[in-house]
């Protein structure tokens, strides 16, 4: 058996902090063998980042660790002397972070940056070194590798950064790389070419790999091996193909059981979040640190300190007393929510709506044609009474723009917008009547910044009730306040705390309370769930569907997560570049015929299940800006079936492929329909509908 | 680090609350505080009436048992000027500075809610005003509008608005991007409302540190004021002016001059450690 490239035994970081001394890894041991890509995988707070900190020697001034070791090809990095460790650093392990941007220097070109680590590491001369960093870039698929080694960081795309912060890495040739959530924040098409470049680089260079993420999905595509962590503890570690399909610690089977499945919807399959937050490793009490959230905890059993790791197979351990005794495990959900039925009279039709913005000032646009950036581009759709409507689009898609006109926080450029019977699009807020305002709330993407944090969260849920008049007389107010906060499933004393004392998932339920407080038509959700971690995101997706269908309101329900939008969407419109691709129902959206947009964004996601096998398309490039836009096809530079000059000179026409479903493509819809689904599976588990 | 800490656990309190954790706020609390006590109870500490003469006392002015601390070259007693000097610029300093913080944070908050031209106008006068040296700016006014409590308030406004505003437009420029302030528009809140309340309680972090810093600036330009004869109209004590009537005895009676400098240096101190203090602690959050 041959040693493993890093082995982490017993390992405990704590934090110094004001008040006093907090654990941020409790117990880890791990043992990653040459060549492997190992994965490890948990919510915010579990210690995951910490934990690739402590391998590389960066816990800071704070950070300590208390107790075990980090063996690296046999040398104990714990005992390491500062200047063992930079040399550790600088050639067996390199690290890539989550935000390419901070790992750049701004002030310096790309290729110097990039030439200074054969310098400092290898004593190459410029010259080699030039030469390096120019077949590197080419090596991670960076177009013009001469001329981007001249460029400067913001001159880059954010996919593109995080390839140059890849091959800065490695041009180390580093024995372990370390990857800290790199494709959070890019767009998904983007990601998926991202993963394959570390699947190819990893095949290359023969690197071992330690991939840390929040996304299963992610994991799936690129890991060999799987570590779960919670608290600061490592709770369950498998292979990832047994891992996703026999997984038996109860926090992994939870969440499984919270990211959306492929080929289910709302319809067929609930989400079942896990009750409670993350706790801090320095809240749990002795035994088990999942026992708090966990449907599976027998007292006398779970809280009895410790819990040791159980091989649960091979190569499968799991730190759990009662493993052996849980059910099998079940990927499809047996639980349904009620549904309202689809169709519906239309609430909010849409027609030729267009937003652009004058790029230059009153004063310059005396002198020359002023540029004007075109976020909605003639969009036309309607949402229907009782359902919901979801908006889909990588960024720069045009869809919050779009969300700022139907709440009337921006007005169009031209266009109509109708609400019921009134004409909204160029209404700004302040000029709509009460009733109009009342009726399209907002929930919004960010949760801290959804709540004033001067105020208590309890104060614009009661503000609201008086502005919009529902309920009058400080008791009448009390009284609403606390059913609004029963509604969204929080105890009424939390409307005294001030908003920093409320975790993200709770912000969020705030805020839909605030909502619905004027008891709105429309209510429009903004990437609600897109900030928060997996088990409070299945929570708040439940609640929002729950209450959406007990109110009867309609949603117009914006995301980037084509996932989560097959799970809850009854209607669907993908956007690219401010215009519409494709519009239709749910159903017609996620099977062919496909617009060539839809088809690379499905093929891009990532899916939580390594058996599910994905047509490749992959996208060149990253959307161009939307100043200079071409003037037939918004999608035509990209496009992996581009037709050819008429794609690039004409507008698409819309094709209409029946039941509702347009897509806007120069190509013949029988050719579309020719196309095959996006999904399959090797086991007959999944059926497309 | 910060996700580490529970949400639930504790809210941290208030800035003001948490002041005892910090020793150099600690210290300027304590210097403040000082100056502060003397002046309050002025009236019933037993001195002498700060104004009256003792004429036996000019030709030997040093600190002896009629005088503790000596007298000024008029023979008038320095304890007793010393303290009630400390009345009047606790007095003048926090009243200007509040007024200012009144001007100032209104410019900003419209400057900065509104922008477009109403920015352009405010910060344009703004950099106007902050653009004359502080000193040429208060001597050129005061000498215009004549030396008294009132027309220092007024310069100080004028000198210190601006500089508040910058900071209350910039602050304000960052937060009504954030959602809390779409939601309360989507309350149908008025500008006024969504400036007074959702904006202007988020600023409150930097302006408590500026508005001790400012005391102390404010505390200097009165001294100044005083010094260069433009301060209050005499014979009401005044540190400024206490130093300036010692200037052509420094060399013999070094006294009459150092006291109140060293009265003026300490209470400066005081506000700045204090500002210090709130800084290190709101930066700890």
């Amino acid at each position: 058996m041959t040693a493993p490239l890093l082995a982490i035994k017993d390992l405990r970081v704590e934090y110094r902090g004001a008040g006093g001394v907090v654990p941020a890894i409790m117990d880890v041991s791990l043992a990653i063998m040459p060549g492997e890509s190992f994965g490890l995988v948990g919510e915010s707070g579990c210690g995951k980042s910490t934990l690739a900190m402590a391998v590389m020697g960066h816990l800071g001034l704070a950070g300590r660790i208390a107790r075990g070791e980090i063996v690296l090809e046999g040398q104990n990095l714990v005992r390491a002397s500062e200047a063992e460790l930079r040399r550790v650093r600088g050639r067996r392990v390199a690290m890539v972070y989550q935000e390419p941007g901070a790992a750049l220097n701004p002030t310096m070109t790309v290729g110097r940056q990039l030439m200074e680590v054969p310098i400092a590491h290898q004593d190459a001369s410029a010259v080699e070194a030039r030469l390096l960093a120019a077949r590197m870039l080419a090596d991670v698929h960076m177009p013009d590798p001469d001329l981007v080694l001249g460029r400067y960081p913001h001159q880059l795309s954010g996919g593109q950064k995080q390839r140059v912060v890849i091959a800065m890495a490695l041009l180390a040739n580093p024995a372990l790389l370390l990857l800290d959530e790199p494709t959070t924040g890019l767009d998904v098409t983007v990601e998926a070419t991202v993963l394959d470049l570390v699947n190819e680089l990893r095949g290359k260079y023969g690197t071992t790999l330690l991939y840390i993420s929040h996304n299963l999905g992610v994991i799936a595509k690129v890991c060999d091996r799987v570590a779960v962590m919670y608290a600061g503890e490592l709770v369950e570690e498998a292979p990832v193909g047994e891992l996703f399909a026999s997984p038996c610690h109860p926090y992994t089977r939870g969440l499984l059981a919270c990211v959306p499945r492929i080929g289910q919807d709302k319809r067929t399959a609930a989400f079942v979040p896990i009750p409670g937050q993350v706790a801090p490793p320095s809240a749990h009490a002795a035994g088990c640190v999942f026992a708090p959230r966990c449907g599976q905890f027998r007292a006398g059993i779970c809280d009895r300190a410790p819990i040791a790791l159980h091989s649960a197979g091979e190569a499968h351990r799991v730190r759990c007393e009662r493993w052996r005794e849980l059910p099998p495990f079940e990927r499809a959900s047996a639980a349904t929510a009620a549904v309202a039925a689809r169709g519906g009279s239309p609430l909010l039709a849409v027609e030729h709506l267009c937003k652009s913005y004058e790029m230059a000032s009153p004063i310059v646009s005396l002198f020359r044609h002023p540029l004007s950036v075109v976020a909605n581009d003639d969009l036309s759709f309607v949402a229907r009474r009782g359902n919901i409507l979801a908006l889909v689009g990588e960024s720069g898609s045009g869809k919050s723009t779009f969300a700022r006109i139907l709440a009337g926080l921006q007005s169009a450029s031209s266009g109509s917008l109708r609400l019921g019977e009134a004409e909204l699009a160029m209404v700004p807020v302040s000029r709509r009547t009460a009733a109009q305002v009342a009726a399209i709330q907002m929930v919004f993407q960010h949760p801290e910044s959804t709540l004033n944090p001067s105020h208590s969260v309890g104060w614009p849920i009661a503000r609201a009730l008086k502005k919009f008049a529902a309920a009058r007389g400080r008791r009448a107010v009390d009284a609403r306040v606390g059913a609004l906060l029963e509604m969204v499933r929080l105890p009424s004393v939390i409307r005294f705390r001030k908003p920093r004392q409320l975790s993200g998932g709770q912000k969020q339920r705030i805020a839909i309370a605030r909502a619905f407080a004027g008891n709105p038509e429309l209510l429009l959700a903004d990437e609600p769930v897109s900030a928060l971690d997996v088990s409070v995101q299945a929570a708040i997706i439940n609640l929002l569907l729950q209450i959406q269908l007990e109110q009867g309101t309609t949603m117009v329900f914006i995301s980037h997560d084509l996932a989560l939008v097959r799970h809850i969407a009854d209607h669907v419109v993908v956007m690219y570049l401010g215009k519409v691709m494709e519009a239709g129902p749910a159903d017609a959206i996620f099977a062919p015929p496909y617009h060539p947009y839809t088809e690379a964004l499905l093929s891009a996601v990532p899916v939580p299940d390594p058996r599910v096998q994905q047509k490749r398309i992959r996208l060149e490039g990253e959307a161009p800006s939307p100043i200079n836009l071409p003037k037939g096809c918004r999608f035509a530079g990209r496009c992996p079936r581009k037709l050819g000059e008429i794609c690039e000179r004409e507008a698409p026409p819309l094709r209409d492929a029946g039941a509702g479903h347009i897509i806007a493509c120069h190509i013949p819809l029988e050719e579309l329909r020719r196309v095959e689904s996006v999904f399959a599976t090797s086991e007959s588990v999944v059926a497309q509908p | 680090m910060s996700e580490l800490i529970h949400s639930e656990e504790r809210a941290p309190p208030s800035l003001i609350r948490r002041l005892p954790q910090s020793r150099v706020a600690l210290v300027g609390i304590g210097l403040v505080l000082f100056w502060v006590t003397l002046a309050l109870f002025a009236p019933w500490l037993g001195l002498q009436p700060p104004n009256a003469q003792d004429y036996a006392a000019i030709a030997q002015p040093k600190p002896s048992a009629a005088h503790l601390l000596g007298t000024d070259p008029l023979g008038r007693d320095m304890l007793s000027r010393l303290i009630w000097g400390a009345r009047t610029v606790l007095t003048v300093a926090p009243l200007a500075v509040l007024a200012a913080y009144l001007v100032g944070c209104t410019l900003g908050l419209l400057a900065g809610y509104y922008g477009g031209l109403v920015d352009a106008v405010i910060s344009r006068l703004s950099d106007v005003i902050l653009s004359f040296p502080v000193i040429v700016l208060y001597v050129i006014l005061i000498a215009n509008i004549g030396p008294s409590m009132l027309n220092i308030i007024v310069a100080v406004v004028l000198a210190s608005a601006p500089g508040i505003g910058r900071i209350v437009r910039g602050l304000v420029l960052e937060l009504k991007s954030q959602d809390f302030v779409a939601a309360a528009l989507l309350r149908r809140e008025t500008a006024l409302y969504i400036m007074v309340v959702e904006l202007l309680p988020n600023c409150r972090g930097p302006l408590i540190t500026d508005f001790c810093l400012r005391l102390g600036y404010t505390t200097i330009t009165i001294g100044i004021l005083g010094f260069l004869g433009l301060g209050l109209p005499p014979p009401d004590p005044d540190w400024g002016g206490m130093v300036q009537q010692a200037t052509a005895m420094i060399t013999v009676w070094p006294h009459m001059a150092l006291l109140p400098s060293a009265a003026l240096c300490s209470l400066v101190l005081g506000f700045n450690l204090l500002a210090d203090g709130l800084r290190e602690l709101s930066l700890r959050e």
